[in-house]
């Protein structure tokens, strides 16, 4: 689209976009409707027909009557470049087989009412792409039948109300029929509606809930899929950047004469690190960057420089020292912050006849994507151009405006499939540093990062100790429940997080069993850590959950109960209660029961087994879904056996079972993954792991052959499901250990304390 | 709806020097390496060529996102020094497809095996090479393949092989 055709909109049209934008609300802002233009000369005639017209930010209808749906969000692996185009192609009426996918670019634009986006919300995070999805993309959909059908009314001149559409066409009551393709133009010259229009019900559903495979997965086992890392510029030099080891260590001095000596290497550039204490909202460290002609003279350039490090004020951090001071603090159980209080669980615990406790230790882990961190950029005298792979393409954006004085609107990010997020390009602190980079060179630059940088420079999930505690009357009720957290706060030099409780991603206030047990006590006490803290896939909640979930599972053991029944009783009669952290406002306690009952059943759950072999299980709510994991696992000399894994998964309606099962086989491969092997330790104020030999991502012969899903038929709203697969399954895992061996791990990772033990 | 575009940049115009040193056939076409000899293969590759399916992941041949074919047998590029992978056959994921996807590309569709797709080229040519050694592989076999998947691909990736291995089978007869 050129900036021409913007222009040409006329004031009319401007006008009645005005009016639609308050009856319809926010879908509508910076949307244009309906415009028309002859086929691009430069580009491949095949690829677009002889003629395309589009029909809203979304939607390209070509002459010959194939559909090209844009794809808004950022692609991490979650399916969002399949479902969300799926929503689109449902409420328009066409067959998928029309259908081409393309991805979309950052679409920010300046309104009359301030900043805005073309598409709406472009990022990935907290499992919300197909929610809001399911409201904007099927009424976008349903606005562009809407103009066809107007379109052919006009033709024909026949009511709109007696025309139905299938397949691509409109037909009328006589069997006549027009493709989209035909009126595509025609329908361009028709005001957009002035609400909202009418959209299907489920029973008329022809693509959403039926299984769909990656829209795009041909340029992918064919190796053309286009990531972020492989953008090139023919003028960009490739930087890599040697950082600083030290947590908020400085740079001292470096000495670059045999970098430069190096063939192909062009610059060598120092980078300022952020002050200590100041939100790490720009670049995570200090470093010196060099530039080359290539990826290999710039690795080589680097390995030969001699840097002197400060040191820094966390020059003495140790994970050992974390550990102990998180231990002192629940200890002393002093100077903590209320997270929920109900009831009153001192007096509780004063009454109980039995009471219960253990402490779970959660290591720091690293994103790991398998992309790692790159950002190709160019900076020109009043515009700039980014290719990243990204989850946060507003965070993007800003930053680079703030950094450059360019404005927003001049601020061209175009977007690709990403090699995977889990919170990782949240924070886009890989862009800063490009920017900084190619504004010192005066050059383009492709910034690389190698795996040791990103396992040394990442935004860690936190570090954290868990003390539980349960009290139990004569009856095994449990009349008291309390968990105190020690960790290293989420809450950490984030200026988006200012507001928010110290405790906002380590501790969620409602999460279970807040609600179900009258006396309840949670309670947060601070860590002091120089490591950098991030969002890592469902991020509070794997970091708690373990705990919950496995000390659940304890007190079952400890009490001679039933784990499942034990659960069951505490989720009580099917009912909904407020839950105001993400995923709210409720959380249905029948849901959750309803996902743990289907799981125990898959797994064969009370069965009494003669072979070695242990059952685990264990639930979780996560950003509005419900989710249940249980494992059969033997133990083989130094070998744990996965025999079978189950995950029973309720998020509502489904947009795509064949996506939605590949985010539950993936969570639950990715948390058993983390929870056996992986840790991120610091030393003398280092971060200890250098390359996967030092943080073991689990390979395929250690995976479970197969995790069986179950989906839950559900005609509830729909939630995101990139996390809920993750959760339950660590715990599941460790309970299973646990009917194995009679070992219980409340340490993570699993594997190494186990051995310890056995 | 703006384009973008969908391939990366041309190429640069200068990987062959006809009388450079170190002669390379590339998806079956010949290349001369003239820089470093010590320079991976993977970067030549990936900066040079602009054949960018095939994947930087570790850079000490861990993780296999760099999985090529050398002389049909599967290795890491990022491992491989370009002085050793002279005067051999390399073929990369962009190589595979001749007339058609060859049957694990086509598999892998069928399977619907990616996730986020940067591991998977690699995985694809892992599985080509078991494929040539062991044309029906049990379970154990699969599971020699080392290449790591964060997404947890892998029960799609052991159905995808396993139905590769059939295709291949029917294609032979």
């Amino acid at each position: 689209m050129s900036a021409d055709a913007i222009t040409t909109v006329n004031a009319g049209r401007r006008r009645f976009l005005a009016i639609s934008l308050t009856a319809s609300g926010a879908l509508l802002v910076g949307m244009r409707w309906a415009h028309a233009e002859p086929a691009a000369a430069n580009l491949p005639p095949d690829l677009l027909g002889d003629e395309l017209t589009e029909l809203g930010p979304f939607l390209r209808i070509e002459r010959d009557n194939r559909i090209v749906i844009g794809a808004r969000g950022c692609e991490i692996g979650q399916g969002v470049m399949t479902s969300l185009p799926m929503l689109i192609a449902e409420e328009l009426d066409v067959d998928w087989s029309q259908v081409r996918v393309v991805q979309l670019p950052y679409g920010y634009v300046e309104t009359d009412k301030g900043p805005s986006n073309r598409y709406g919300d472009q990022g990935a995070g907290g499992s919300t792409s197909i929610t809001d999805g399911w409201k904007e993309l099927r009424q976008a959909g349903a606005t562009a039948r809407w103009l066809l059908v107007q379109a052919a009314s006009r033709d024909w001149n026949l009511p709109a109300e007696q025309l139905r559409t299938e397949s691509g066409q409109v037909i009328a009551p006589d069997g006549r029929k027009l493709t989209y393709g035909a009126l595509a133009r025609s329908a361009t010259s028709i005001a957009p509606p002035e609400q909202p229009v009418a959209l299907k019900s489920p029973e008329q559903f022809r693509i959403i809930g039926k299984p769909t495979r990656v829209a795009d997965a041909r340029a992918i086992v064919t190796g053309r899929s286009h990531f972020g890392i492989d953008e090139y510029a023919a003028d960009a030099l490739v930087a890599v950047i040697a950082r600083c080891p030290y947590l908020d260590g400085t740079l001292d001095s470096f000495d670059d004469a045999e970098t430069r000596k190096v063939a192909g290497v062009k610059d060598v550039i120092a980078i300022p690190g952020p002050k200590p204490d100041e939100p790490l909202g720009g670049v995570l460290a200090a470093g010196v960057a060099v530039l080359a002609d290539s990826t290999w003279a710039a690795l080589k350039g680097r390995e030969l420089l001699k840097v002197k490090w400060k040191q820094g004020p966390w020059a003495k951090e140790s994970t050992n020292a974390l550990a102990a001071v998180a231990n002192d603090l629940l200890d002393k159980n002093e100077g903590g912050v209320a997270v929920r209080n109900d009831g009153d669980f001192a007096k509780a615990r004063k009454q109980a006849r039995q009471v219960i406790e253990a402490r779970y230790e959660m290591p720091f882990l690293a994103h790991a994507t398998m992309e790692p961190p790159a950002a190709l950029i160019e900076i020109r005298q009043d515009s700039v151009l980014l290719v990243a792979s990204l989850q946060s393409p507003d965070g993007a954006s800003e930053l680079i405006s703030q950094l450059t004085g360019i404005a927003r609107k001049d601020i061209e990010i175009r977007m690709t499939r990403a090699g995977g997020g889990f919170g990782r390009r949240l924070k886009n602190d890989y862009v800063a540093e490009a920017v900084l980079v190619a504004k010192a060179a005066g050059k383009p630059v492709k910034l690389m990062w190698t795996r040791e940088d990103d396992l040394q420079h990442d935004f860690y999930r936190p570090f954290g100790v868990h003390a539980m505690a349960a009290t139990l009357d004569r009856k095994k009720h449990i009349t008291g429940w309390s968990h105190r957290c020690a960790a290293t706060p989420r809450n950490y030099r984030d200026a988006g997080m200012k507001s928010r409780p110290i405790y906002t991603g380590c501790l969620e206030p409602d999460d279970f069993p807040a609600g179900l047990v009258a006396n309840l006590d949670k309670t947060f006490f601070s860590v002091a850590s120089g490591m950098p803290r991030g969002w890592w896939r469902a991020p509070i909640h794997t970091f708690h959950a373990f705990a919950v979930q496995s000390f659940i599972d304890e007190v079952a053991v400890a009490t001679r109960q039933d784990a499942v029944k034990l659960r069951l009783d505490l989720l009580g009669e099917p009912r909904k209660i407020p839950y105001k952290g993400h995923g709210g406002p409720t959380f249905d306690t029948g849901r959750l029961a309803d996902v743990l009952k289907r799981c125990a059943e898959k797994i064969g759950w009370g069965a009494r087994r003669t072979d070695g072999h242990g059952i685990g299980i264990a639930c979780h709510f996560t950003f509005g879904g419900y989710a249940a994991h249980a494992f059969e696992v033997s133990i083989d000399g130094s070998d744990l056996r996965i025999h079978r894994a189950v995950c029973v998964a309720d998020v509502g309606r489904v947009v795509n079972p064949l996506g939605l099962e590949a985010q539950m086989i993936g969570g639950t491969i990715d948390a058993v993954s983390a929870a056996l092997h992986l840790a991120i330790t610091v030393k003398d104020g280092q971060v200890q792991q250098h390359n996967f030999p030092d943080y073991p991502l689990l390979r395929m012969a250690q995976a479970p052959r197969n995790v069986e899903v179950q989906i839950v038929e559900s005609t509830a709203e729909p939630s995101g499901a990139g996390e809920i697969g993750v959760p339950s399954a660590a715990p599941a895992l460790a309970n299973a250990v646990y009917a194995a061996t009679t070992v219980r791990v409340r340490k993570l990772p699993l594997m190494p304390e186990l051995m310890r033990m056995l | 709806m703006p384009n973008q575009p969908e391939h990366p940049a041309e190429p640069v115009k200068r990987p062959a020097r006809p009388l450079a040193p170190l002669p390379i056939s590339i998806n079956g076409k010949p290349y001369f390496h003239d820089g470093d000899p010590a320079m991976p293969l993977l970067w030549f590759l990936r900066d040079i060529l602009r054949l960018t399916g095939t994947k930087y992941g570790c850079g000490i041949g861990a993780c296999g996102a760099c999985t090529v074919l050398i002389d049909g047998k599967a290795v890491r590029s990022c491992v491989t020094p370009m002085q050793a992978a002279a005067n051999h056959k390399i073929t990369t994921i962009e190589g595979l497809e001749t007339n058609a996807l060859h049957p694990v590309q086509q598999a892998w569709i069928e399977e619907d095996v990616a996730q986020c797709g940067y591991c998977q080229a690699g995985q694809i040519m892992a599985a080509v090479d078991l494929l040539q050694r062991k044309p029906k592989p049990n379970d154990d076999d699969i599971a020699t393949i080392g290449n790591f998947c964060r997404c947890g691909t892998y029960p799609r990736i052991r159905r995808a092989i396993a139905r590769a291995a059939e295709l291949m089978r029917s294609q032979d007869k």
